[in-house]
């Protein structure tokens, strides 16, 4: 039901741009209106969501610690897993986004006779979320022909590498099959395995069938339903430069992948998708491990409160404490007991 | 707002490589391709929208057609002009002038087709 729910929205998403595109007057809403809206969006949504978070205090050191942290000196620590200086955070850091470190170090707990608890490590799922990544960046680029010009030098090594084995015309490209095999694996892998499943809502599925969308609508337009790429390139270059326009015929399919791209930007601030983002602002990755070298004051400590040291408060208070037959460090001195009795 | 050195130059770096084309394309002047039609015909082997859109499709499937399948090699356009089925000499004999046919749309839209790696371009002077 949770899968049906997204699969629902998107295919409701294709139809109504398969509508507009139809309908005079749609296809200029949909090509020369909704791109700069859907992008605003995206921008202001991602800032906006990146400020929400920045006002969040994190006056304590908080690192997940995976290794051996700063200790004695004969005690080798994890540089990396638990880093103790901003060097080791800088290092964490980039393993983690351009490697995904910490994916690399999925396991999969697995009941087996017995019944025993057993603990594997399961790489699959590191693999295919970086070739996933990866793919989505070499298409993102590769689509820059369409919105510069002259072109981006990038572009010409990204499509003779890509199309190295000159497979058909127009060439096809091996990042388009990589990326449309790991989204589905992705798909797959929630809807196999049983926990994964359990935890999934819509949410988890609603992009990924989106993205799914987006790739199958660009890869029918590039190798089955053919379109104007030359009169594309005049509309896309048209709204990079402010001065869109729709020239000739452009095929419908084009408005189907256009309006779901625009769906993803919109949806994207408001989502799981601002890991983005998030990656960058998790206190548990960019943050180092030096609480017992460096003393970390709460900055919204009153500063009208003075600290009240254990000593401090035992003396204010020992008489009472006495009293209830509390044990104390010091004892009261002899004069004041006397007289207490 | 915590962090603000931080942040604050990498939202702004975050929004420059977002908006890079906005500011990438200012500058240059920008004019859509118009290749040169050939003057002695009048009409391509098939409706020029569908060139426009499918042209590489339709000589892959002549090159599987001929060298595979032994398919012919002369063929009919709709209004009888008949043309040879082949790049060198069916393309270009009709458009003789590549860099300012074909070129300025591959310029355009940044495609390298390798087929000249093999196929010989026509002659200027053609
Ligand atoms: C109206 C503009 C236009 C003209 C004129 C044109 N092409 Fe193309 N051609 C394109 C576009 C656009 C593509 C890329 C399509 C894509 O990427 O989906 C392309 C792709 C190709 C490809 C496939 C390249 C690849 O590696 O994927 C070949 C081959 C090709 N054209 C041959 C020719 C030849 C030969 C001529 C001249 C007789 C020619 N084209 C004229 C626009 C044009
Ligand atoms: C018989 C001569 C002839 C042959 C052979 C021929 N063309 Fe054409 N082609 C033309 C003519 C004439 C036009 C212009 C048609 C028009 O203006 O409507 C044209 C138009 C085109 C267009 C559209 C250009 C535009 O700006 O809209 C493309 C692309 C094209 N041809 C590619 C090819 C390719 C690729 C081949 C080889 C498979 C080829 N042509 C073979 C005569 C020919
Ligand atoms: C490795 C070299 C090579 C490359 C690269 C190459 N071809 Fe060819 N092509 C040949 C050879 C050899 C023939 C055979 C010529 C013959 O028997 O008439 C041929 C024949 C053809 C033919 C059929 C008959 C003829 O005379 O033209 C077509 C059409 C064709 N090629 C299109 C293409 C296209 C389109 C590309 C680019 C996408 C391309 N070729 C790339 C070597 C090549
Ligand atoms: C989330 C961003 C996007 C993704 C993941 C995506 C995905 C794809 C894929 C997988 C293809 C197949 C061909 C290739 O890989 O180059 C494609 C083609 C295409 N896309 Fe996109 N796309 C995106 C954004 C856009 C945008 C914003 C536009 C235009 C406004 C666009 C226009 C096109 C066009 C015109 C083609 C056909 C190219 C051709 O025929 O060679 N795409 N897209």
């Amino acid at each position: 039901m949770r899968v049906l729910k997204a699969l629902i929205a998107v295919l409701a998403l294709v139809v109504i741009a398969l509508v507009a595109a139809q309908v005079p007057g749609g296809q200029s809403l949909l090509g020369r209106v909704l791109p700069y809206v859907a992008f605003a969006i995206f921008l202001g949504g991602f800032v906006q969501r990146v400020v929400y978070w920045a006002k969040s205090p994190v006056p304590f050191r908080i690192p997940t610690t995976c290794g051996q942290a700063n200790s004695l000196p004969w005690i080798q620590q994890n540089k990396l897993d638990c880093p103790s200086t901003k060097a080791g955070v800088v290092g964490r850091m980039v393993l983690e986004v351009l490697l995904f470190r910490s994916l690399f170090r999925n396991t999969q707990a697995e009941v087996q006779q017995g019944p025993r608890l057993i603990y594997g490590s399961s790489k699959w799922l590191w693999l295919f979320a970086l070739l996933f990544h990866y793919t989505f960046l070499v298409i993102v680029l590769r689509h820059m022909r369409l919105f510069t010009d002259p072109i981006v030098p990038f572009v010409h090594s990204l499509e003779f590498f890509d199309g190295l084995f000159q497979v058909g015309a127009p060439v096809l490209y091996q990042s388009d099959l990589i990326f449309m095999g790991a989204i589905t694996f992705l798909f797959v892998r929630r809807l196999v395995l049983n926990n994964i499943r359990y935890i999934s809502l819509p949410a988890d599925y609603f992009p990924l069938f989106l993205i799914f969308g987006i790739g199958l609508t660009g890869i029918l337009m590039r190798y089955f339903l053919r379109v104007d790429v030359v009169a594309i390139k005049q509309l896309t270059l048209g709204l990079v430069t402010f001065s869109p326009v729709i020239n000739g015929q452009i095929g419908t399919i084009f408005f189907v992948h256009l309006f779901l791209v625009c769906a993803l930007m919109v949806y994207f601030p408001f989502s799981k998708l601002m890991h983005l983002g998030g990656v960058f602002m998790s206190p548990t990755r960019n943050m180092a491990n030096n609480s017992r070298m460096v003393r970390h004051v709460n900055p919204w400590n009153d500063p009208n409160i003075k600290p009240h040291s254990y000593a401090s408060y035992e003396d204010e208070f020992r008489e009472f404490m006495v009293d209830a037959g509390l044990p104390v460090e010091k004892e009261m001195p002899a004069a004041q007991e006397k007289s207490a009795e | 707002m915590y962090g603000k050195g931080r942040i604050i130059p990498a939202l702004l770096i975050f929004l420059g490589l977002m908006t890079f084309p906005l500011w990438y394309n200012a500058g240059f002047a920008h004019q859509a391709p118009k290749p040169e039609k050939p003057a002695e015909y009048k009409e391509c082997v098939r409706p020029t929208q569908e060139m426009r859109t499918s042209h590489m499709v339709m000589l892959n499937q002549w090159r599987d057609d001929i060298l595979r399948e032994d398919g012919a090699r002369k063929g009919v356009t709709a209004d009888g002009t008949e043309y040879v089925r082949s790049l060198q000499n069916g393309c270009m004999h009709c458009h003789a002038n590549k860099k300012k046919f074909c070129d300025t749309c591959h310029t355009y839209t940044a495609v390298k087709p390798y087929c000249w790696d093999c196929h010989l371009e026509p002659k200027e002077a053609m």
